[in-house]
């Protein structure tokens, strides 16, 4: 008898739906990703200034290489600190 | 003839005039070597990211090239001699990031051209 009562939930079990990562310099057509400016690449760093890894900004390899590099020569000028507490 | 792009800090303790002159010099070693030079960006004293060698802000410098890769060499050498310079990278533009300094050399003419024509009074009073 109690096998044939199934677990109810409370709340109905919702598998959250996982969003399509997509790599956005495919998608918006960058080509070239510039060591110069460093507003844009703190997009790809966290609070401590380290890169972002891929799964969780969802670039693609190749382009998160161009970041990598991007990042390591702006930090080499001084425009991206090497390491920090607050950075955003 | 490859296009290059180098980018330097000159330590900010100089007065206005020597910073002209040092980039003057480095200029200069460029032209010496039979380089051609396409575009100058001075982007002024900046707050540096981190300290380098006690100093906490910097005259930054861009000077976008085309010439042999030879040049480079000569280049370098001229900026580890100087003590003024704290800081140098040089990088060869590839095909797109050549697209892109292209683009971003036109947008800042523009934008310039644009706050040059908005106070136009101000212009002719500084003419």
């Amino acid at each position: 008898m109690a096998a044939n009562s199934e677990i109810r939930y409370l709340t109905p079990l919702t598998v959250e739906t996982r969003k399509k990562k997509y790599c956005r310099f495919k998608r918006s057509g960058i080509k070239y990703i510039d060591y110069k400016d460093p507003e844009f690449l703190k997009k790809f760093l966290n609070e401590q200034g380290k890169i972002l890894p891929r799964r969780i900004t969802g670039t693609s390899l190749k382009f998160q290489r161009r970041v990598a590099r991007a990042v390591k020569r702006a930090r080499h000028l001084a425009l991206l600190p090497y390491v920090t507490d607050l950075m955003k | 003839m490859n296009r290059y792009e180098t980018v330097f800090i000159l330590t900010p303790v100089l007065s206005d005039e020597q910073m002209k002159e040092a980039v003057e010099k480095f200029k200069g070693v460029l032209t010496a070597n039979g380089a051609t030079i396409v575009n100058e960006e001075e982007w002024g004293l900046r707050k540096l990211a981190y300290p380098i060698q006690k100093k906490s802000t910097g005259f930054y410098c861009l000077l976008e090239f085309e010439g042999a890769p030879t040049l480079v060499k000569q280049l370098e050498i001229a900026y580890r001699r100087d003590e003024k310079v704290l800081r140098f990278l040089t990088f060869r533009l590839d095909k797109y990031a050549a697209e892109y300094a292209e683009k971003r050399r036109n947008l800042r003419a523009k934008k310039a051209s644009e706050t040059a024509e908005a106070p136009a009074e101000a212009e002719n009073k500084e003419a």
